[in-house]
């Protein structure tokens, strides 16, 4: 049944009010998600396009009973509401906010340890389970039911390979988008777990870029522990070192995190990698039939 | 550092080879003359130089100002060199590396040490990691001085010396903290033959994420140490970095941008820069990217790749059209839409009487605008 988010999803959208979070709380639910409520400080009482709005997320969670949150909150407060969203025992929060500080994502992430609740992001686009649904920005209708799960660490480089299955007629099961941050609550390896044990994916598409080593540590748990067809693509084979490509997480710092020692790693343990991001949906294509 | 209570050794900066005599002058003795650029590794590239004498300060920074100096940091370019360090001559007994960095794969800042100063720690780390000691930091409870001590212990240093490098590892911590800092070097950390314990050369990376909360980072900003369109395309909140290609790329989104400068390179093209017009793409924001690629003068042709989501395609179509006849393209413009609209974008830019080539997807589009030359 995909994984992480469906038909038992009920959503809090944190930040509803503002500009981002009004006009994608409206394009979630006109896509099916089940939008339950809202959460503005100050502004509880009142309705956004038909959405009860609250002061506070445990609120939205005793009221409408609230499992997932949608995080459109400026960068200086983001933090903040992540802990808030992790603190109601929220089951899911996504964190779209691109600007986090580092130091407040790392606090972030200790806060979180122990607790129950799984962040995806910040600085991601969200998660989709086509057809069930949407937690997140990405454009619903390029997206097609199916079997093949997604994991990247971009946007639209992330819908271009969706784009690419879909008019090949293969459909995606679920597709997370976990950032192009540094500090992440949801890597690679989650996610790769889940699709493993997950009966509806029948093959993986996995998109990351320079930076980190996380691609490489996803790697050699897919030598060890990966069962179903994986393709993957690493943005970045022509960026020059010590400069940060767009996403904070994409730098090649002191030598480490280039794409063709991502790309040399992952093939050594057996994912099948292709050059050019053209290739994405005729690799995934092949590794199907 | 030193506002922190890191000891760092007493200097001045000159801007020319008569200051630089004269400041030798007044610190006496032996001086280090160091060369000031945004980039590391300058003593292998010949950037820091002892000077016994006033005259000898002067003739090395003479050698030194207006010089493009080249280090395993800067790339071949190598950067201009517009001010030197004159620095005070130590006795060196004893050097070692101290830095924080931010661990990713464990989402800790994390100290690290060791005996090998010096040298790049890259180098160690490569040739011998166990020289390097670790302690990982809790982000709630922060460095404790058992954790700065057992490392002081570990980097055999002695009863004065170790309360001394413990003082100063929490220092550094502290400083790391309150700048919202994503890197802190000491390198070398030295140990004078008379017990002081100082800074001799330090390395310091902001996080970028953290300057709106930093005003007094944010104002040391040097604009004379970065790329002019660079930061005309930062006072327009564009996403620009420049290379040295010819094929110039004006994308949405940080990661199809640079698979786009990618797929240009495979198909035997060289891309002219990275450019992430975000979501945000109107037709000021468009007009201000084209003219900002096409101000780089080894653009020989333009590649636009949108894959819309929430943007519409028609709509940034009618941009790209506006802008293309209110700032005149004389260049070949490849333009590849995908997603909402795209179909009515693609028309619009077929009937706008402009030379645009429409692409049909992403592999068609870099091959069509590397065969321009």
């Amino acid at each position: 049944m995909a994984i992480w988010v469906g038909e038992n999803t009920r959503v809090v959208v944190q930040g509803i009010t503002g500009r981002e979070g009004s006009f994608h709380a409206a394009r979630c639910c006109e896509y099916g998600t089940q939008i339950v409520a809202g959460v503005t400080p100050g502004k509880g009482g009142i309705d956004q396009d038909g959405v009860p709005v609250y002061n506070t997320v445990n609120e939205s969670v005793s009221r409408e009973g609230a499992n997932a949150s949608l995080i459109f909150v400026p960068p200086p407060f983001a933090a903040e509401a992540i802990k808030e969203a992790v603190a109601a025992d929220i089951e899911l929060i996504v964190c779209i906010t691109e600007g986090i500080p580092v130091r407040d994502m790392l606090e972030v992430m200790a806060f979180m340890e122990g607790r129950e609740s799984r962040l995806i992001g910040p600085n991601c686009p969200g998660i989709i389970s086509p057809g069930s649904c949407k937690l997140g920005i990405m454009p619903g209708h390029i997206h097609q039911a199916g079997g093949v799960g997604c994991i990247s660490r971009s946007g639209t480089l992330t819908y271009e390979a969706v784009g690419q299955l879909t008019s090949r007629n293969i459909g995606q099961s679920t597709c997370i988008g976990i950032g192009g941050d540094p500090i992440i609550g949801t890597g690679f390896i989650d996610a790769l777990k889940a699709f493993n044990e997950d009966p509806d994916t029948t093959a993986v598409v996995m998109i990351g870029e320079i930076g980190g080593s996380a691609e490489e540590e996803a790697a050699e748990y897919v030598k060890d522990q990966f069962n179903k067809p994986l393709v993957g693509f690493i943005a970045g084979q022509t960026a020059p070192p010590g400069r940060r490509m767009g996403h904070a997480g994409a730098i090649i710092s002191q030598g480490q995190g280039t794409a063709v020692e991502k790309m040399n790693k992952m093939k050594e343990c057996g994912i099948q990698v292709v050059e050019s991001p053209a290739d994405i949906g005729a690799a995934i294509e092949k590794v199907l039939t | 550092m030193s506002s922190s209570g890191v000891s760092i050794p007493e200097g001045k900066i000159a801007r020319t080879s008569g200051e630089a005599s004269q400041i030798a002058q007044q610190l006496g003795g032996t001086v280090a003359v160091k060369a000031q650029i945004h980039a590391g590794g300058r003593g292998k590239g010949g950037g820091v130089k002892i000077a016994k004498t006033p005259l000898e300060a002067e003739e090395l920074s003479k050698q030194m100002l207006g010089s493009k100096l080249i280090t395993p940091q800067t790339g071949s370019e190598g950067r201009e060199v517009q001010c030197v360090l004159v620095e005070k001559g130590l006795n060196i007994a004893k050097e070692f590396y101290l830095g924080i960095v931010i661990d990713r794969s464990r989402q800790m800042s994390v100290l690290m040490a060791s005996r090998e100063g010096g040298m790049e720690i890259e180098e160690v780390a490569h040739q011998n990691p166990n020289l390097i000691l670790k302690e990982h930091i809790n982000p709630t409870t922060g460095l404790s001085s058992d954790q700065a001590r057992k490392i002081a212990t570990e980097l055999g240093l002695e009863d004065e010396g170790i309360s001394k490098a413990v003082v100063l590892i929490m220092s550094l911590y502290q400083s790391f903290q309150s700048t919202d800092a994503s890197l802190v070097e000491i390198n070398p950390l030295v140990m004078t033959k008379e017990g002081q314990l100082l800074a001799l050369d330090a390395k310091m990376d902001f996080d970028d994420n953290a300057l709106y909360r930093h005003p007094e980072i944010e104002k040391m900003r040097d604009l004379s140490e970065e790329e002019p369109l660079e930061i005309e395309a930062s006072r327009h909140h564009l996403n620009y970095i420049k290379l040295d290609g010819n094929v110039g790329c004006m994308v949405n989104g940080a990661g199809l941008a640079m698979a786009t400068m990618d797929i240009i390179k495979l198909a035997g093209g060289s891309p002219a820069n990275f450019l992430d017009v975000g979501g945000g793409a109107n037709v000021d924001q468009i007009k201000n990217a084209l003219k900002i690629l096409l101000s780089d003068e080894n653009v020989t042709s333009v590649l636009i790749n949108i894959f819309g989501g929430i943007l519409r395609c028609d709509v940034l179509a009618e941009g790209v059209v506006q802008a293309a006849k209110d700032i005149g393209i004389n260049l070949p413009v490849v333009v590849r839409l995908e997603g909402t609209n795209m179909e009515e974008g693609r028309a619009i830019l077929k009937n706008s009487g402009l030379a645009f080539e429409v692409a049909a997807d992403m592999a068609d589009a870099a091959r069509i605008v590397s065969s321009l030359g």
